[in-house]
């Protein structure tokens, strides 16, 4: 199986860190991954701001970057959420089709593909999940507050293979952070507020750590916990998956 | 071309093709192992009270002992209760004769458990106004005339003739105010529904 | 773009100014939205309800033109006197019709968001008529002057405090009173009066039947039904959308609606209104006012599924921070936001924005309305039909042309121009809105591409 590795651009640019343990870690589990060097963005930051129509180039680099791999796998829902939902090409429709169905979230790719049951990691630390809103209510990696299911997490599933990690109960288990791309400058008022919020909860529950499976809420919420000088610290999701015992 | 025709036409030209509609009958089938308790749960939730009787003249006695103003003017719209009332209800197309009424007693044509609601109709009413201008509702309904669920209150109205009739459950409220719950916005402060054995 | 008006970030941004008070707004929602989660969880049956219920507004949009006019004679046959108006302006000039066929300069009216998307009570109060709003919420904030807040909840960003002192000044209740049952008690005291002397009552409507020509109205205070049932003239004004096809569908959606809305298992009354009083007139106008438009655009035609729940604010992480006046429309939140485009695009460009997409709003929704995608669709709208401030639309097409090319995206990573210039989150000064209140991230030495070329080598 070989598996293409999409990088979104500000992990790239910001989180080396949580790409490299993406890709550690599925080595580890035995995937073979290729990280296409010309890969730059899913064009969700145009879309989402109302120019998915100045897309195109994102569009084609993406399909030209990503063609012929087995799965596509990338640790952000919200990048995955976008290309699932809105990668098109009108010269190539049903590569751009075929592709979009490749793409694959990190957790989700590990719990459902991969079906991974143990994991040799070790992280002995209060750990709070924020449950990012794509990669929650866009790719059901997990039971969502408002609805009338069964309960289930796949971020979750996998952090409770980490030895000695402890999970914090939040009050609000699936509020969103309030990045939302553009709209953490835009609404920067209701934005910074929303991830106040948030990490007052994890806070409050004497969560050590802040993971998730998205890397913008998470820098979101950094850049708030590091404005109150804060200790507490964010990590995704892959780096205490990655972690060594 | 009047309103009428232009909004017709516009909506003719702007709705989609026909969509089915969707068969609602499986909800009928949702039901509660006690319908009665289910009513008394939720019916007391609500901020109502619900009395089990064998008689009316256990209601007549419940009523005595429990309002303390019925030297006010007290409304029975049920037969059987007229001689615990000041007088019964004369017919008066104006509704503003019953301003000063204490205490309404009342019939509905059944509960819905679901919701410890009463289904009731004008003509068991005299007015339209009696259960929204009383300070207090008492209402009698037959114990055999439990509905689980508002899917079966719909399947038993069918397709009754009325000119008004309502769910009423509870007594009258608002939480406007910070969200503080308080009985008798305008309405009845109470509400009682005693379910008579029959 | 010169707007008349502050948008929706700037009116988000003075709310913001009292954070105790943002966190009270927040809390007191998200208590609600907690009452209905505990609510629908008791019903296993919830999400098929809702399906169901998205189902029969699939069908009545779809047919909407045959219900209309099934409805129409069923009604009249009930005889009710149905009007037909095309917009706002023609809505207020038929209740004011009748106001005047009747001589009256006086009405009382009970909660219906359809007249304050008319804005029907300045229209008549042009034309010398009072209006008194009968819910207790809606008659608090036309004490204060103010349009309500919240669909359901039109109060719900004011304090018991300054509701005391605008009973004290209107009403004549003690200063500093601002117990909630002394309140309340006082309104129903002073509504009771209007009640018992207005010979017309105005109504919305929760629900039409097309089969029966009925329609229903839900409140918990028994506002609506005081009004109607002790005036002479009752006047009902519905959207056009509001109709349902028979009786039995009533089951699906008052089970719904009140869950939804507050978490109780239905509203205290449900009046089903079939034919006048003995000697009243009942009087029901059907409104268009830009439905059948809506109705027209596919995107956006299920947003008229909507029942009026309010569970999208409720839910709505930006409405409990923002308030509802940030939406500077009659409805506000997350449906208030896809349907208010439709009337006027350049007034309501800003609403779309405000949110992140989180989509809890499309998951709460009773009628399934895909709010979220609707936000995001409006967006790509209002941007082609040229609504983009000009800044913002340069630095799109500069962001999209350096992520379309590996050469100049990495170039300007590397640089740090790519932070600089098209990341505006990660310029560290007072100037930018990322820093006023969060830190930006920290410059690794190297990006993930570099690491990687230097540590996989093939």
């Amino acid at each position: 199986m070989t598996v293409g590795l999409f990088i979104p651009c500000y992990v790239d640019q910001f989180y080396p860190g949580a790409a490299i343990a993406t890709l550690q870690l599925l080595e580890k589990l035995g995937v073979t991954v290729v990280y296409p060097p010309n890969q730059t963005c899913c064009g969700q930051p145009m879309a989402n701001s109302g120019f998915e129509h100045l897309t195109g180039g994102c569009n084609r680099l993406f399909i030209d970057n990503f063609s012929g791999f087995d799965y596509i796998v990338s640790p952000s829902g919200s990048c995955v959420l976008h290309i699932r939902e809105h990668l098109h090409d009108d010269k190539q429709p049903e590569l751009a089709k075929t592709i979009a169905h490749q793409v694959w979230e990190l957790t989700s790719f590990l719990t459902d593909v991969l079906k991974v049951e143990s994991l040799p990691a070790r992280f002995p630390h209060k750990v709070g999940v924020h449950q990012s809103c794509h990669g929650q209510r866009g790719l059901h990696l997990s039971s969502m507050t408002e609805l009338v299911a069964p309960n289930f997490s796949k971020p979750g599933s996998l952090l409770n293979m980490v030895k000695d990690l402890e999970l914090v109960e939040l009050d609000r288990k699936d509020e969103c952070c309030g990045f939302g791309g553009t709209f953490c400058v835009a609404e920067e008022a209701v934005s910074a507020k929303m991830g106040k919020d948030r990490v007052a909860d994890h806070l409050k529950h004497g969560a050590e750590y802040i993971t998730g499976a998205d890397m913008s809420c998470l820098m979101h919420m950094e850049g708030i916990l590091k404005r109150q000088g804060s200790k507490v610290k964010v990590l995704h999701i892959a780096e205490i998956l990655n972690s060594e015992g | 071309m009047s309103s009428r025709e232009q909004i017709l036409a516009a909506v003719k030209q702007n709705q989609p093709d026909l969509l089915p509609l969707p068969n609602v009958t499986p909800f009928q089938e949702i039901t509660y192992e006690d319908a009665l308790a289910q009513y008394e749960a939720v019916l007391t939730a609500i901020g109502g009270k619900m009395y089990r009787v064998n008689s009316m003249e256990e209601v007549k006695a419940i009523i005595k002992g429990s309002y303390n103003s019925l030297e006010k003017r007290v409304l029975s719209l049920v037969p059987e209760l007229d001689d615990i009332a000041t007088a019964a209800y004369e017919i008066n197309p104006a509704a503003h004769h019953l301003a000063d009424v204490e205490l309404a007693i009342i019939s509905a044509h059944f509960a819905v458990a679901e919701n410890g609601s009463v289904w009731v109709t004008e003509e068991l009413l005299g007015h339209r106004a009696v259960p929204f201008i009383c300070q207090h509702l008492a209402t009698v309904v037959s114990a055999k005339n439990i509905e689980p669920t508002m899917h079966r209150a719909y399947t038993r109205i069918g397709a009754a003739e009325y000119g008004w009739g309502a769910f009423i459950a509870g007594p009258s409220k608002t939480a406007d105010i910070e969200q503080s719950l308080v009985l008798g916005a305008h309405g009845p402060r109470s509400m009682t529904v005693f379910v008579l054995n029959d | 773009m010169t707007t008349e008006t502050k948008d929706h970030a700037e009116l988000a941004e003075i709310f913001n100014k009292d954070e105790d008070r943002v966190d009270w707004h927040d809390e007191t929602l998200w208590w609600i939205r907690a009452k209905r989660d505990k609510s629908v969880h008791q019903l296993p049956e919830w999400e098929a309800l809702r399906e169901a219920a998205s189902g029969i507004k699939h069908n009545v949009l779809s047919n909407l033109n045959a219900y209309l006019q099934e409805f129409e004679s069923a009604a009249k046959a009930n005889g009710i006197i149905v009007h037909w108006a095309a917009d706002a302006k023609e809505h207020n000039e038929i209740v004011h019709g009748l106001l005047a066929e009747n001589k009256v300069t006086q009405m009382v009216k009970s909660k219906s968001m359809l007249t304050e998307e008319c804005h029907l009570n300045d229209y008549l109060a042009t034309h010398g008529i009072e209006v008194i709003d009968s819910d207790l919420g809606e008659r608090i904030v036309q004490l204060a002057g103010e349009a309500p807040s919240h669909i359901v909840l039109p109060c719900i960003h004011k304090k018991k405090e300054e509701i005391g002192d605008l009973f004290h000044m209107y009403l004549g209740t003690p200063s500093n009173m601002s117990d909630p049952q002394f309140l309340t008690e006082t309104a129903r005291g002073s509504l009771r009066e209007t009640f018992l002397t207005r010979k017309v009552a105005l109504t919305g409507v929760n629900f039409a039947i097309a089969e029966t020509g009925e329609f229903v109205v839900c409140t918990n205070e028994g506002n609506a039904d005081m009004g109607a049932h002790l005036a002479d003239v009752h006047i009902a004004c519905m959207g056009i959308e509001k109709l349902i096809p028979k009786r039995e569908h009533l089951g699906v959606f008052l089970r719904l609606l009140t869950r939804s809305a507050t978490g109780q298992p239905i509203t205290t009354y449900s009046s089903h209104f079939k034919k006048p009083r003995a000697g009243q007139q009942m009087h029901l106008v059907l409104v268009d006012n830009g439905r059948s438009i809506q109705l027209g655009r596919e995107d956006f035609r299920n947003s008229l599924k909507c029942i009026r729940c309010g569970a999208c604010m409720n839910t709505c992480p930006v409405y409990r921070r923002s308030g509802g006046h940030s939406y500077h429309t009659a409805v506000a939140g997350p449906i208030g936001s896809i349907l208010a485009p439709n009337l006027d695009m350049r007034k309501y460009a800003d609403l779309p924005f405000a949110s992140t997409l989180c989509g809890s709003c499309s998951n709460v929704c009773p009628v399934k309305i895909d709010i979220h995608d609707q936000l995001y669709k409006w967006r790509q709208v209002l941007v082609k039909e040229g609504y983009a401030p000009t800044g913002k639309k340069i630095a799109m097409q500069v962001m999209a042309k350096t992520l379309a090319s590996p050469t100049l995206y990495h170039a300007a990573g590397k640089m740090g121009r790519l932070t600089i210039k098209y990341a505006p989150f990660a310029v560290s000064n007072k100037l930018n809105p990322w820093y006023k209140q969060r830190e930006m991230p920290s410059s690794p030495e190297q990006s993930f591409g570099e690491w990687y070329a230097k540590n996989r080598k093939k």
